[in-house]
C-alpha cells in the first residue's frame, strides 16, 4: 500500500506564527498591567508586559532580549509552555475579554531574533573561574548562559550528538522544530561556552576529573528513557519507547513502518500524547492511548489532550497492559486488564486496582511505552550524591547537593507533582543554580 | 423619527451632516455620491485662482494600533478652473435641489476679487458662502487662508466686502492657529457674517521618518507644515466652538468642524452650540457611507429622549461651560472601585502612586493571597485619573461626597476676601 499522506509535511509546525498585523494588534491589546500577574505566573519571571510593549513600539530586539534575559530557552518555551496554565491563565483579561496570546507574542519576538540573527547577549569579563555542566538540556543551557555572562569559563558535557536536550530530541517537531532549540544552543555557544557533545560522564570523562578540574559542577542531566512495563512479551519487535520514537522523528528520515497500523500508547502524560500524535502522523490507522486511571488523573496538559483528540487519537481509560502477544517475534496483540480506582496515593491521585478476571485482548501492531522516565542513578552515584530514588537532593534555594562543590538542576532534582516537569521550570532551575554557584564562588574569594 | 433638518443662519439642510470643504468635495461626481449616501450638505472644495499641488500630500497619525487618530495635509484649494467647478456645482444643485450646497471661497485681499467670485457662484444657485480664512499651509504664505484668519481687521474687512454683494448667507471659516479664536470670531460677526465655522486645520508636522530622517509627508526630500485634523483635534475644536457659543459678542450661529467621526461627536458639538457639523477625515478614512450611522444614531438618540427636532438640542450644554473661577471649590468627588468588575490590572494604583495623589492601595488577603484595590477616600482629590486609565468601563466610579459647605467659587471667595481686605493671589 502507498503512503496515505505526506509524512514530511505532517511534521511541520502545526501552530502558525502570528502575522505582523496580528502581533501588533495583540500587543496593543495588552493592558501593560502594573505588578502583572502574568510575570508572577511565569516560572522564569519574564517581564511580559515589557516585552509586549516593546513589540508594540517596534523594538523587537529589545523584546527578544527581555524574554531571553529571563529565560535562555525562551524561544522553545514560547512553543511548549502550557501557557493557559501559566501566563495566559493569569492574564487579567480573562475576566474582561480574552487573555493576551502571550505565547504567540513571545514566539513573534524570538522568531524575529532568529530570523535577524540578533546577538542578544555578550559574555562577561573572564573571572578566572570554571564550571562544568553535565547535560545540555534546558537547565544546563540556562545555567551555562548565565555563568558565561558572569565571566565563567563554562564547559558543558552532553551525551547526545547535539545540545538542547528534550527541546532538541524529545518534543515533537510539529510543536517545536529542532532549529529553534539549536538556535538557543548557538546563542549560548557564542558566549564562549564549550559544549562537548557525544561525551558521557563515567564513560568518556570521570566524575573525579570534573571535580578536580573545575571550581564547580552542575548536574543537569535530566532523566533517561522509559522504564520497562515488566510484562511478558516486552522484547517483541514492535514494542517501542516513546522517547526514542519521538527522537527518531527528529533525527532520522521518517519511515512508513506505521502506515496503516494499529498503535497503542501506554500512559497519559505529555510524552504519551507526543508519541500518540507522532504515530498518527507517521500514518498509523488507529492510535489508542491506554491509561490505567481516568481522564481526571491524566498528567498531560489540557491543550495536549485536546490536540490529541484533534489528531483522532482515541483514549481508553481504566485499563492496564498485562501481556504483549506476539507472532513470529512481532507484536500482534495486547492483553489488557480492566482497572478500578481505589484509595488516593501519596500524590493524591486515586490508585488503580486491577479487576480480577477482566482480561481481554486487543489486536495491535505497535505498543509504545510512555510510563515515565528512568532515573540516572549511576551518574548520581558517580558523584556520591544523596538522592531519593534517583531524585538528587538539593538545598532549598541554592540547588547545592550533598557535595558542596556540586549543584543540580532540572529534571534530575524534580520530585514530581501532578504534571511532568516543564521546560520553563528547568530553565528557571538552571538560572537560579547558576546564580547560587556564582554566589558561592564569589563568597569564597572574600578574605575571611 | 425626529426632524433632523437644520436652519443655519437661514440655510436649510435636510440633516446636520455636511461634508467640509476638502478633498471629498472636489468634484460633482464626489458630492453627488455623498448626497446619494445621505449627507445633508457639502461645502465645495475651496474656489479661487487654480493652484498647482504637490505629491505627496497627506499623512496619518496612528496610535496604539488604530489608524488615523490624526491626519494632516498639504493640499491646497481647487486645482480646477472656476468655470469647471461652477458647471459641476450647477449640475449637482440641479440634481439635488434640497441638499445644501455651499461655495467655499478664497481670493486675494482685493474688494473686486471678492465681489467677482461671489457673484459668479451665487449665479449658479448655491445656498450659502463660506469664506476660507483657515487654511494654514501654502495659501497662507500667499497672504490668504489663515494669514487672513489671524488678523481680526483683515477678516472684518473682507467679510464686509463680501456682504456688499452677497445674496446668500455668509459663513466665515476660522483658523485655530491663533491665541484666542473669539477675537477673530467677533471680527467676523462685526463684519456682518451670518455664521462662523470652526475649526480649520491646525499647523502640524505629523512625524519624522526614523530611517531617512525626513519629515512626513515629504516632497522630494523636503516637507512643510500641514493642516492637522481628525479625531485627535476634536477636543480643541469643541472648546473653540463652546467658547464662541457662550460669547455674547460673537452672537452668530456656528457650524462645528474638527474630528467629528460619528453621531456622538456630532451631538457633543450641537450641545455645545453648533448648528450642524462638517466632516472630512472620517469620510476620508471610511468613505461616504459612514453618514448612515450618523443619521441613524442621531435620530435614535433624539427619539429615545422624546426630542422632536435636532434644533432643540443646539446649545443646550453651553450654559454649563464657564470659567475656572466660577467652579465650586466645595464640590467633592472621590473614586470608588467596584470589585466585582475589577480585573486587578493595578493600572489605577500605579497611575495614582506615580503621578497623582498616592491614595490607591493594593491590599493583600494574607489567607487567600487575593488582592484588592482600595481607595483611601480621605486622601483622594477626585482627579479622575484612575477612572481614566481603568480598562474596564464603569469599574471606577467617581462618587459625589455631599458637602456641608455652600457652593463657593474662587471668584466668590476672592470677592469675599477682598471685601475683608485680605485678598490672596
Amino acid at each position: 500500500m502507498g503512503v496515505p499522506h505526506d509524512l514530511q509535511s505532517s511534521f511541520k509546525e502545526v501552530v502558525p506564527a502570528l502575522k505582523p498585523k496580528e502581533a501588533i494588534d495583540e500587543a496593543n491589546r495588552c493592558l501593560y498591567c502594573y505588578d502583572a500577574p502574568c510575570i508572577k505566573a511565569c516560572p522564569t519571571s519574564i517581564d511580559i508586559p515589557s516585552f509586549i510593549k516593546k513589540i508594540s513600539t517596534g523594538n523587537l530586539f529589545g523584546s527578544a532580549r527581555t524574554i531571553m534575559d529571563s529565560n535562555p530557552v525562551g524561544a522553545s518555551c514560547a512553543r511548549v509552555c502550557p501557557t493557559e496554565e501559566l501566563c495566559e491563565g493569569a492574564c487579567v483579561l480573562n475576566h474582561a475579554s480574552k487573555p493576551i496570546m502571550i505565547g504567540l507574542l513571545q514566539r513573534h519576538a524570538t522568531d524575529w531574533a532568529i530570523q535577524n540573527k540578533a546577538n542578544l547577549f555578550q559574555k562577561g569579563e573572564a573571572n578566572g573561574k570554571s564550571v562544568a555542566i553535565i547535560g545540555a538540556g534546558p537547565a544546563g543551557l540556562s545555567a551555562a548562559r548565565e555563568l558565561a555572562r558572569l565571566g565563567y569559563q563554562v564547559t558543558v558535557y552532553e551525551a547526545k550528538e547535539k545540545a538542547g536536550g528534550l527541546n532538541t530530541y524529545g518534543i515533537v517537531s510539529f510543536r517545536l522544530p529542532q532549529e529553534i532549540s539549536l538556535w538557543e544552543v548557538e546563542q549560548i555557544e557564542e558566549l564562549g561556552v564549550e559544549i562537548k557533545t557525544n561525551t558521557q560522564i563515567g564513560i568518556d570523562v570521570s566524575a573525579e576529573e570534573l571535580l578536580a578540574n573545575f571550581d564547580s559542577v552542575l548536574l543537569a542531566a535530566g532523566m533517561g528513557n522509559v522504564p520497562d512495563l515488566q510484562i511478558e512479551g516486552e522484547n517483541l519487535e514492535g514494542v517501542l519507547d516513546a522517547i526514542t520514537l519521538v527522537e527518531e522523528t527528529k533525527t532520522q528520515a521518517l519511515t512508513d513502518k506505521m502506515v496503516g497500523k494499529k498503535v497503542v500508547v501506554i500512559g497519559a502524560g505529555n510524552t504519551a500524547i507526543d508519541a500518540a500524535t507522532c504515530s498518527k502522523r507517521l500514518g498509523a490507522d488507529n492510535v489508542q492511548i491506554l491509561y490505567r486511571r481516568t481522564v481526571n488523573e491524566m498528567s498531560c496538559y489540557q491543550f495536549e489532550y485536546e490536540f490529541a483528540k484533534q489528531d483522532e487519537v482515541e483514549f481508553r481509560w481504566l485499563v492496564a497492559p498485562s501481556r504483549v502477544i506476539g507472532e513470529g517475534g512481532t507484536v500482534k496483540g495486547l492483553e489488557l486488564i480492566r482497572m478500578e480506582l481505589g484509595e488516593p496515593d501519596a500524590k493524591g491521585r486515586k490508585r488503580p486496582v486491577p479487576v480480577p478476571g477482566s482480561e481481554f485482548v486487543i489486536e495491535v501492531d505497535f505498543v509504545v511505552k510512555a510510563i515515565g522516565q528512568k532515573r540516572l542513578v549511576p551518574l548520581i552515584d558517580a558523584f556520591h550524591l544523596e538522592h531519593n530514588k534517583g531524585i538528587v537532593e538539593v538545598e532549598d534555594g541554592t540547588y547545592r547537593t550533598s557535595n558542596p562543590k556540586v549543584f543540580a538542576a532540572g529534571d534530575i532534582i524534580f520530585g514530581g507533582g501532578k504534571t511532568d516537569a516543564m521546560v520553563v521550570d528547568a530553565a528557571n532551575h538552571g538560572r537560579r543554580a547558576a546564580h547560587a554557584i556564582h554566589q558561592t564562588l564569589t563568597d569564597q574569594k572574600q578574605p575571611v | 423619527m425626529a426632524d433632523l433638518s437644520i436652519n443655519l443662519a437661514g440655510i436649510q439642510s435636510p440633516n446636520p451632516f455636511w461634508l467640509a470643504s476638502a478633498p471629498p468635495t472636489n468634484s460633482g461626481y464626489q458630492v453627488q455620491r455623498a448626497f446619494e449616501a445621505g449627507w445633508g450638505g457639502a461645502v465645495w472644495k475651496t474656489l479661487g485662482e487654480p493652484i498647482i499641488n504637490v505629491t505627496s500630500r497627506f499623512a496619518g497619525l496612528h496610535f496604539g494600533g488604530q489608524r488615523v487618530f490624526g491626519f494632516n495635509n498639504i493640499e491646497l484649494i481647487t486645482d480646477k478652473p472656476l468655470e469647471v467647478n461652477l458647471k459641476e456645482m450647477d449640475e449637482t444643485k440641479k440634481r439635488f435641489p434640497k441638499h445644501t450646497l455651499i461655495a467655499s471661497l478664497m481670493v486675494e485681499h482685493k474688494q473686486e476679487a471678492w465681489h467677482e467670485i461671489v457673484k459668479k457662484v451665487e449665479a449658479i444657485g448655491v445656498d450659502g458662502l463660506e469664506l476660507n480664512f483657515g487654511c494654514p499651509h501654502g495659501m497662507a504664505e500667499r497672504g490668504m487662508g489663515s494669514a487672513v484668519g489671524q488678523h481680526p481687521d483683515l477678516i472684518r474687512q473682507q467679510v464686509e466686502w463680501v456682504k456688499e454683494v452677497a445674496q446668500t448667507p455668509v459663513i466665515v471659516k476660522l483658523t485655530p492657529n491663533i491665541t484666542d479664536i473669539r477675537f477673530t470670531a467677533r471680527a467676523a460677526s462685526l463684519g456682518g457674517a451670518d455664521a462662523i465655522s470652526m475649526i480649520n486645520t491646525i499647523n502640524s508636522l505629523i512625524g519624522v521618518d526614523l530611517d531617512r530622517w525626513l519629515p512626513i509627508p515629504h516632497v522630494d526630500g523636503k516637507g512643510a507644515h500641514g493642516g492637522y485634523c481628525g479625531p485627535a483635534v476634536k477636543p480643541i475644536a469643541l472648546n473653540m466652538v463652546a467658547e464662541c457659543a457662550r460669547d455674547a459678542q460673537v452672537g452668530v450661529p456656528i457650524s462645528g468642524i474638527g474630528g467629528i467621526s460619528n453621531w456622538r461627536d456630532a451631538v457633543e458639538f450641537l450641545l455645545m452650540g453648533a448648528t450642524g457639523v462638517q466632516v472630512c477625515t472620517a469620510a476620508m478614512h471610511h468613505g461616504f457611507r459612514i453618514v448612515e450611522d450618523m443619521i441613524d444614531g442621531l435620530n435614535n438618540y433624539l427619539d429615545q429622549r422624546g426630542i422632536s427636532s435636532v434644533m432643540d438640542i443646539v446649545g443646550k450644554a453651553v450654559p454649563t461651560y464657564s470659567d475656572w473661577g466660577h467652579l465650586n471649590l466645595n464640590y467633592k468627588v472621590v473614586a470608588r472601585i467596584h470589585e466585582e468588575t475589577c480585573i486587578n490590572c493595578n493600572k489605577c494604583h500605579i497611575a495614582c502612586e506615580d503621578t497623582s495623589h498616592q491614595c490607591i492601595d493594593i491590599l493583600k488577603d494574607e489567607a487567600t493571597g487575593a488582592e484588592r484595590l482600595v481607595v483611601r477616600e480621605e486622601d483622594c482629590v477626585g482627579c479622575n485619573l484612575c477612572s481614566i486609565v481603568c480598562p474596564v468601563e464603569g469599574t471606577i466610579e467617581m462618587v459625589e461626597i455631599p458637602s456641608d459647605l455652600p457652593p463657593l467659587s474662587w471668584n466668590q471667595r476672592q470677592a469675599a476676601l477682598a471685601a475683608k481686605g485680605t485678598a490672596e493671589t
